[in-house]
């Protein structure tokens, strides 16, 4: 199904696919977007959107199943609280992706904001992804409770930093792997930077390839440069703040 | 360090009467009863929840306060050089469990309500129909009405969606993490019972009980804990959680102790690490960004469930439950300064925010003064006790209340406020499996009915003398308050006139 939505309301736009979804329709192409919020946002089906144009806020929030294509950059809160699903942006996006999620991936081919894959979660086999292809800024990985934050800076010039000041800030479970290393003035008190073992690079190299697969980059030159790992150095980081 | 602290309760055995039983070692969940060839307290441990009290078949314990535990001194209370040797001990914020205990003015005690005499009509509720269903959610401006070709009238206006409540109360938002499984059964089981409404609190809900749908809120807070689209459309309404009476304007830390294999599954978090909810939600820096979430859960749940905006009662509140409203949401719940919690730290919990009753007082005349009262439900949290305050909320504006405490108490709850230790001997606030299996949930649903059915009644004795036959008769309705020993300023916020002053 194509869709022109140029001057189209959200509300009318999100509720032609929801119901075209419901009716049994699975592909879905959007032309001429021009910041539409909440598209993909709770549903439930394993639909195909592509998006031609910048997406609203909330891109796929409580999302749970589609595959979103955005041509385009993206705006703040992609992937909220999603559980499942895939996104993949060609080019930047903004402030607090994957806040809160539960599953599913995200492939940003550049930059993301402030406070990337905040309060992201895990449980057992149900881990979300987020991979970065560029840098990120402020407080990010913060609160992270699971998943896995892949930042790689791969378009970066010269010392710009790969991320912004307390990284990982409040991070009790997760990872977070950093192409190139991070310095350590950027770090949370929360965090400490570790070596990738082997189950590492394994894992690593699993979501890079899916990366570079969906940009055209190649993997060897993604793989090039030394990674390291971010944990948190404690599961109760605020554990020791109370008298009981 | 071995601690200087005195234990506050002394514990009394009887042993002439203790038969040796050793019930009290094993129902006591806080370590106090070791049994030595006779039972021996550790009275350090003793936090006066009464569960050996009660159980002890012979009646042979009684607990004391430590009375001289602290010299006696007006201005260093025991409490506070207790909380300063903990202090020095551990360098660690106070942390406590329930509703703010100091002795500030209770303004629900201050209220009185007013009943007919000779010039009109009570009503006797037990003979004539009373009417206390309410229903939650925005309501049009005017109401719009068509005639078919039969000359039928009907209602052209589209409603939004509205929820039925057979009694004005609901139950508090009470996360499954703060309390056990057993405890978010009662509650659910109750509110089907009574027509009314749970609300499972920030913690997501049991698979469990997904089947109860139609008497739940789903609650959605800045940890977005258990939360996804099936969630949401698992419920009659959709509370987002900005603030919470007990601890305005802080996160929540849901201690490692309480966080358990299953805990961990619906909150899907790691087992044993704290359940961190931050402060603000990270997707809401202002009333715009709220506007976006509730849209957002509008757009997930098809706009078939009402939205709900819960904030802790502070200073400015008026001013902030009008952006609420103007946000879009369908019901704003103001949550008191005596509001309970699982785990806050003291310090918040005794000296942040305002009491509900101005609060509500506030909210309620600001909407009506902005022209905009019909868009939102209000719902009246933090120390509703009787259904006194129930009344005298409803009075004030309040379309419904909220209990907590008191479903807990008529639970079983003690109110011994150690509920963050996850060691409730109650099995209401604890994830031990051995104490969670203490709370039957058929009992405790039951006890939750009854009470419901008592305040039930004892609502339409009051509406009756009141000589109306309609909670909507009463409800905004101060003119049927008078106040007693308040100041000129508080009866002006509360909208009430000093008793004594006629119509």
């Amino acid at each position: 199904m194509k869709i022109d939505c140029s001057g189209m309301y959200y509300r009318k736009l999100n509720k032609i696919i929801r119901d075209a979804a419901e009716a049994g329709e699975s592909e879905f192409i959007l032309d001429h977007v021009n910041g539409q919020r909440y598209i993909g946002s709770g549903i439930n089906k394993k639909i195909k959107i592509t998006i031609n144009g910048v997406p609203g806020n909330d891109l796929a929030m409580f999302m749970n199943g589609p595959l979103i294509t955005v041509n385009a950059n993206a705006q703040d809160g992609i992937a909220n609280t999603m559980n499942a699903g895939e996104i993949i942006v060609h080019g930047d996006a903004g402030d607090v992706i994957g806040y809160g999620m539960r599953g599913g991936k995200i492939y940003i081919k550049g930059n993301v904001g402030y406070r990337t894959g905040i309060h992201m979660k895990e449980y057992k086999k149900q881990v979300p992804v987020i991979v970065a292809g560029g840098v990120a800024c402020d407080f990010c990985a913060e609160y992270m409770a699971g998943g896995i934050l892949v930042l790689l800076g791969l378009e970066k010039e010269g010392d710009m930093p790969i991320t912004g000041d307390y990284l990982g800030t409040g991070m009790h479970g997760g990872v977070v792997y950093i192409r190139g290393g991070v310095d350590e003035n950027m770090l949370g008190k929360e965090v400490s930077v570790l070596e990738l073992d082997e189950k590492d690079m394994k894992l690593l190299k699993k979501h890079l390839a899916e990366f570079c697969e969906h940009f055209g980059f190649d993997l060897e030159e993604a793989m090039s440069k030394p990674f390291v790992k971010l944990l948190p150095v404690s599961s109760r980081p605020y554990g020791n703040l109370y008298a009981y | 360090m071995i601690s200087e602290i005195p234990p506050e309760f002394i514990v009394k055995i009887d042993y002439e009467q203790c038969k040796r039983c050793k019930r009290c070692v094993m129902n006591c969940s806080f370590g106090c009863m070791q049994f030595k060839d006779r039972v021996i307290p550790d009275h350090k441990k003793c936090v006066a929840c009464q569960r050996c009290v009660t159980f002890c078949p012979e009646s042979a314990i009684t607990i004391t306060k430590n009375e001289l535990s602290y010299k006696e001194n007006a201005n260093w209370t025991p409490e506070i050089r207790q909380n300063i040797l903990k202090q020095a001990e551990t360098g660690g914020m106070i942390l406590s469990g329930m509703g703010n205990p100091r002795a500030y003015q209770i303004l629900w005690d201050h209220l009185l309500i007013d009943a007919c005499q000779v010039t009109n009509p009570s009503i006797d509720p037990l003979r004539e129909p009373m009417e206390l269903r309410t229903f939650i959610g925005r309501k049009p401006e005017r109401l719009e009405f068509s005639a078919d070709e039969n000359s039928e009238i009907e209602l052209a206006t589209e409603l939004g969606p509205q929820i039925k409540l057979d009694i004005p109360v609901v139950f508090a938002a009470m996360s499954y993490g703060a309390i056990s499984f057993n405890a978010h059964k009662a509650l659910v089981m109750a509110a089907k019972q009574s027509g009314t409404l749970m609300n499972t609190g920030e913690g997501g809900l049991h698979k469990d009980l997904y089947s109860y749908a139609d008497n739940i809120i789903v609650q959605v807070a800045s940890g977005r804990f258990g939360v996804h689209s099936e969630y949401l459309n698992t419920c009659v309404m959709v509370e987002i959680k900005i603030g919470q009476g007990a601890k305005p304007g802080i996160g929540g830390h849901l201690p490692g102790e309480k966080v358990g294999e299953e805990i961990s599954k619906t909150r899907m978090i790691p087992v044993g690490t704290d359940a961190i909810s931050p402060a603000p939600h990270h997707d809401i820096y202002s009333i715009e960004d709220l506007s976006q979430l509730i849209y957002a859960i509008k757009e997930t749940t098809d706009y078939t469930k009402p939205v709900s905006v819960k904030i802790s009662a502070v200073h400015n509140v008026a001013a902030i439950a009008s952006g609420i409203v103007r946000a879009g949401a369908d019901i704003v719940t103001i949550d008191g300064f005596r509001g309970g919690t699982g785990a806050a730290p003291m310090v918040i919990r005794d000296n942040v925010g305002i009491p509900i009753e101005v609060a509500l007082a506030a909210v309620d005349q600001r909407l009506r003064d902005e022209g905009i009262r019909n868009n939102a439900s209000i719902l009246c949290a933090g120390g509703i006790r009787t259904s006194a305050d129930m009344a005298k909320a409803i009075a004030l504006g309040a379309d419904a209340v909220v209990i907590g405490t008191a479903a807990l108490v008529a639970m079983g709850c003690r109110v011994c406020q150690k509920c963050y230790t996850g060691n409730c001997a109650w099995g209401i606030a604890t994830q031990k499996p051995e104490l969670v299996r203490r709370l039957d949930p058929l009992v405790a649903s039951e006890r939750l009915s009854n009470l419901l059915r008592a305040w039930d009644l004892e609502l339409k004795e009051i509406l009756g003398s009141l000589g109306v036959n309609s909670i909507e008769s009463l409800r905004g309705s101060r003119e049927r308050l008078r106040g007693i020993g308040l100041d000129e300023m508080t009866l002006k916020i509360l909208g009430v006139k000093p008793a004594g002053v006629g119509q």
